[in-house]
């Protein structure tokens, strides 16, 4: 019964968003005041429906329903239960559920956070974001329902992918569709403001917390994602340039391209036709995401099950949705007037040349990562394009964009003049580059990246740091004016900061992470960087659904303790699949990774993977650190006060 | 033998080829310089195991990876070059089994696209940057000075408020 | 009215569309032999009903023929094998099986169990031979023409309908050659 009331919550959720997506546009058009009033409720209406549907199906998994086949594709009686729940969403049909319940969520946040903003113009939103939860909950329930029975009914499920089987899987995926999704708000807002003809700087100023948080989102959502990776799959990569992983990057560079012209268009109405194509395009690609997961069009190690009857519907779905936006564009753009002027040297420039190149960026991942369906549609071959070009083509656009970033946020509005900046930026560089070789000095080799990103990083935190102190230029720094700066100006230097730790993070690990494959029998120990990997052998070990062994390393670094590590190596009984969980010892300046291979020989030994991995929790450190401050520039008090 | 069946095969042997080997496997070798292990590490991280879904050499457990490892190591152990390593590997898989795609003649809009895109970006900022200072030129008459030519032009507008 | 400029996203969209569209019919993971054109990979191999004997491809040469890399332990190769059978009923070719990473006796239990299509099987216990060959999956289905040529490689299982579609025409047409 729970699964087709789940299935009926779903067509009553179709229905309200159909409802949602009628009415208030019509009443919009033909000023109908009660039709505009639709939008809200219905809106609320939808979200308890998907909330409701997506409730039966986690029923469905926690009472083990096997008659329900995703269920039994997926789960298992033996599977422990907070998995079970995140099975929810470990497969197609169900993580498409999640999709359609997530965009619920935005949508009944933008109907409740928004009592300030005109009611036609909500109208016109919700009415945007109905039509795309139409088009997903259609989605679900002609090609994809999560709900359809299977007779006879096993009496034991397949189980959850053991990759899987994770504290990763319970959050990633919520997160990475929260942002996702979310930039289907600041795409909404644009396609109303177009609709309405009124591309002025209130569009702005009302997208801009949507978007930041939005971003918040998709910024955590991808390092959880790359972490997760990182000490699930055993070999110390935590990027890979996959097309999934391409799909979630490239809306989040769009998306910083869209909050810093949101930015622009709001304080100096200049760029509002670039910002409105920036929020079509970020969400564009987004669905663009949604496409080349589940359609087979690419290889990805995360692709769901692929079906191109599947993808044909997304497709088409994409067709109808960012093809009429742009064509929306084409008409109400040209109409659309900046309302002021900039010269040359001025923070305009500096963020038209941030967002051209992120967009630049976007745009090279983006051809990357088709490019060999462009080969294969062709009939030219098949070739394969991976980290080495991705690497070789991104980082030299990444370089002049941070060592822009900390001169654009000094930069004046509308005519500034370098000299006045002169002395101090040659001050800064001079002191970054000394940094910058006393830093790589200290490393283990000399590479000139490292002297890049340490100089980077510092020529950013520099910077910021000396544009927060200006607020204190004729006054001391006292707690009450430390309180009285707005949030959003902690948040601004606090994200830039977050990306100079980023930068630090990805470039030491590049250049300067040690790996080996060792053989040892209990007793021996392999010394890497510095510490002594110490083997004393391994025991038998039984889980809720595995069994397997577990190594005990110990490791040491001139006689001193550091630590226990314990990786394992498990078979899972249902699938009969074998998994390493790695041993990481995690540390601020490095982290140390022990991963299990085979046994060797009769005497206990074993083939082991030892890494040393320097400053790799600083990428995902200055993601959080990015997140924060986007979270604190999102949560502003005029934000708040104008919702 | 619908085609249902073959969709459920299809997918059943996508699984079959693909569950086990979702994880890196460690394997011990010996190498006689550390150049030559610093050669093999690199190798097995650029080439691609073709029955995986998008994994290289390195990261993945199949039974082909293991074989192409081993491959690898051999030649790397008999002082074969690179060049020789991945000419050997093309021939009997083609292009696809490279992770960094060869500069060839179907290649050339992937390798020089990006800078084609650098170029465009940059001309289109100056273009707009230029055309809002064209604009910052004609405003830059002075109350008086645009008085005067109102007067000059168009007496009636005087005292009209005439912002475009 | 309608300047370039606006109307470039669509444009652009509409070419990424079309190039996705394309791609739906294709498969990724399919990867043509590179190997096609040229001459197939000597090898000597021993062969599975006595192991003592060896064949080598130029002993084929003058006549069209078939190499089917397949396993015991390969799903796929079960559902293709009734096909198998089918063609070498009809006499048109010899088939030459190549059972890849298996053991003797799992060989000759499947097939005296599903039936022999091969005029020989020849057996690559390690791989080594299969590796020259590019083989990354099973079944895979060489097409070799009189002059020890390989002319086409057909990836997965050969159907009923690739049978009457390409495989027949194909082994003709190569016959006809001289």
């Amino acid at each position: 019964m729970i699964p087709e009331f789940g299935q009926f919550a779903l067509v009553v959720a179709l229905v309200c968003a159909l409802i949602q997506s009628t009415l208030p546009f019509i009443g919009a058009a033909k000023n109908i005041p009660a039709w505009i009033s639709v939008a809200r409720p219905a809106a609320q209406a939808q979200f308890i429906s998907l909330a409701v549907s997506f409730a039966c199906l986690v029923y469905v998994f926690i009472q083990n329903d096997f008659s329900v086949l995703y269920a039994a594709q997926n789960s298992n009686t033996k599977l422990p239960i907070e998995f079970r729940i995140s099975a929810v969403w470990g497969a197609h049909e169900g993580s498409l559920l999640l999709w359609a319940l997530t965009l619920g969520t935005w949508t009944y946040a933008v109907s409740v956070f928004s009592i300030k903003i005109p009611d036609v113009m909500i109208a016109r939103v919700l009415g945007v974001m109905g039509i795309i939860s139409i088009g997903f909950i259609l989605f679900i329930l002609m090609t994809s329902n999560p709900f359809t029975r299977i007779f006879p009914v096993p009496i034991e499920g397949r189980d959850l992918n053991p990759l899987l089987q994770d504290f990763g899987l319970i959050i990633h995926p919520p997160m990475l569709y929260m942002g996702y999704v979310g930039l289907s708000v600041a795409f909404a807002f644009a396609i109303a403001a177009m609709m309405a003809g009124r591309l002025d700087a209130a569009w702005a100023r009302w997208s801009r917390p949507w978007t930041s948080i939005a971003w918040v989102f998709l910024t955590i959502g991808i390092a959880l994602g790359s972490w997760w990776a990182y000490y699930e799959l055993g070999w110390g990569g935590w990027w890979f340039w996959d097309p999934v992983e391409n799909a979630s990057f490239m809306p989040w560079l769009v998306a910083t391209a869209l909050i810093h012209s949101l930015a622009a268009t709001e304080k100096r109405g200049v760029f509002k036709a670039w910002t409105v194509l920036l929020a079509v395009f970020a969400f564009s690609l987004s669905l663009l995401g949604t496409f080349l997961v589940r359609s087979g069009v690419l290889t990805s190690v995360h692709s769901f099950a692929s079906d191109p009857e599947r993808g044909l519907f997304i497709l088409i779905f994409l067709i109808l949705v960012v093809g009429s936006s742009l064509v929306l564009y084409a008409w109400r753009a040209p109409a659309i007037k900046s309302t002021s002027k900039f010269k040359f040297i001025s923070k305009e420039t500096a963020l038209l040349l941030n967002n051209v190149l992120l967009v630049v960026a976007a745009g090279t991942i983006l051809l990357g990562t088709l490019y060999p369906l462009v080969i294969d549609a062709l009939s030219l071959g098949k070739i394969s394009v991976g980290p080495p070009y991705f690497n070789s083509v991104f980082v030299p656009i990444m370089v002049p964009l941070v060592a822009l970033m900390a001169i654009g946020v000094l930069i004046r509005w509308k005519e500034d003049n370098l000299q006045r900046m002169k002395k101090h930026l040659l001050t800064y560089f001079v002191i970054s580059l000394a940094l910058g070789l006393l830093g790589t000095w200290m490393m283990p080799s000399f590479t000139i990246s490292s002297v890049i990103a340490i100089t980077l990083a510092w020529w950013v935190v520099l910077n910021m740091s000396y544009h927060f102190m200006l607020r204190f230029k004729n006054k001391a720094v006292s707690w009450q004016g430390l309180k009285t700066i707005p949030r959003a100006i902690y948040g601004m230097h606090i994200a830039h900061i977050g990306i100079a730790v980023f930068t630090i993070g990805v470039t030491l690990t590049s250049a300067y992470s040690t790996e080996k494959d060792v053989m040892l029998t209990p007793g021996e120990s392999y010394s890497l960087a510095g510490y002594d990997f110490k083997f004393a052998g391994s025991n038998r070990i039984v889980g809720p659904n595995y069994q397997g062994d577990r190594g005990h390393v110990t490791v040491t670094q001139d006689g001193n303790f550091i630590a226990k590590m314990e990786p394992e190596k498990r078979i899972y009984t249902v699938q009969r699949s074998p998994m390493t969980e790695a041993a990481i010892d995690a540390g601020i300046t490095r982290d140390l990774f022990v991963a299990m291979g085979e046994p060797r020989g009769k005497d206990g030994g074993w083939a082991l993977r030892l890494y040393h991995k320097p400053f790799i929790r600083w990428i995902w450190l200055g993601a959080l650190i990015m997140s924060f401050g986007g979270l604190l520039a999102a949560t502003d008090k005029r934000y708040r006060k104008a919702k | 033998m619908n085609k249902n069946f073959i969709k459920r095969l299809f997918f059943f042997l996508i699984l079959v080829m693909q569950l086990p080997f979702t994880h890196a496997s460690v394997e011990f070798r010996t190498f006689e310089r550390p150049d030559l292990e610093a050669r093999y590490n690199v190798m097995v991280d650029e080439l691609r195991c073709l029955v995986c879904q998008n994994q290289n050499l390195k990261g993945s457990n199949s039974d082909l990876a293991k074989d192409m490892r081993n491959k690898v190591y051999e030649m790397i152990a008999a002082e074969k070059t690179n060049k020789e390593i991945v000419d050997y590997m093309v021939a009997r898989y083609g292009d696809f089994v490279l992770y960094k795609p060869p500069f060839k003649s179907t290649t050339l809009l992937l390798w020089l696209g990006p800078l084609a895109f650098l170029l465009i970006a940059f001309i289109t900022v100056i273009r707009v940057v230029k055309q809002r200072n064209q604009a910052n030129a004609l405003e830059e008459l002075s109350d008086e000075e645009h008085q005067r030519a109102v007067k000059l032009l168009q007496p009636e507008l005087l005292n009209k408020d005439d912002s475009a | 009215m309608l300047k370039l400029k606006f109307i470039l996203p669509l444009i652009a969209f509409a070419l990424l569309v079309a190039l996705l569209f394309v791609g739906l019919s294709n498969d990724p993971r399919r990867v043509p032999s590179p190997l096609v054109g040229k001459p197939a990979p000597a090898f000597e191999l021993p062969r599975l009903q006595d192991p003592n004997v060896t064949f080598s491809p130029e002993m084929l040469k003058g006549e069209v023929w078939l190499l089917n890399i397949w396993a015991s332990w390969c799903s796929g190769c079960q559902v293709e094998h009734p096909v198998l059978n089918e063609l070498a009923k009809q006499n048109l070719v010899s088939i030459v099986g190549f059972d890849y990473k298996d053991t003797n006796a799992q060989a000759k239990a499947w097939l005296a169990k599903l039936g022999n299509p091969y005029r020989l099987v020849v057996t690559d216990q390690k791989g080594l031979v299969g590796f020259d060959y590019g083989v990354y999956g099973v079944p895979e289905t060489f097409f070799i023409d009189k002059k020890g040529i390989i002319r086409y490689k057909h990836i997965g299982p050969v159907s009923y309908k690739d049978l009457t579609e390409k495989i027949i025409p194909l082994i003709k047409a190569l016959k006809a050659e001289p």
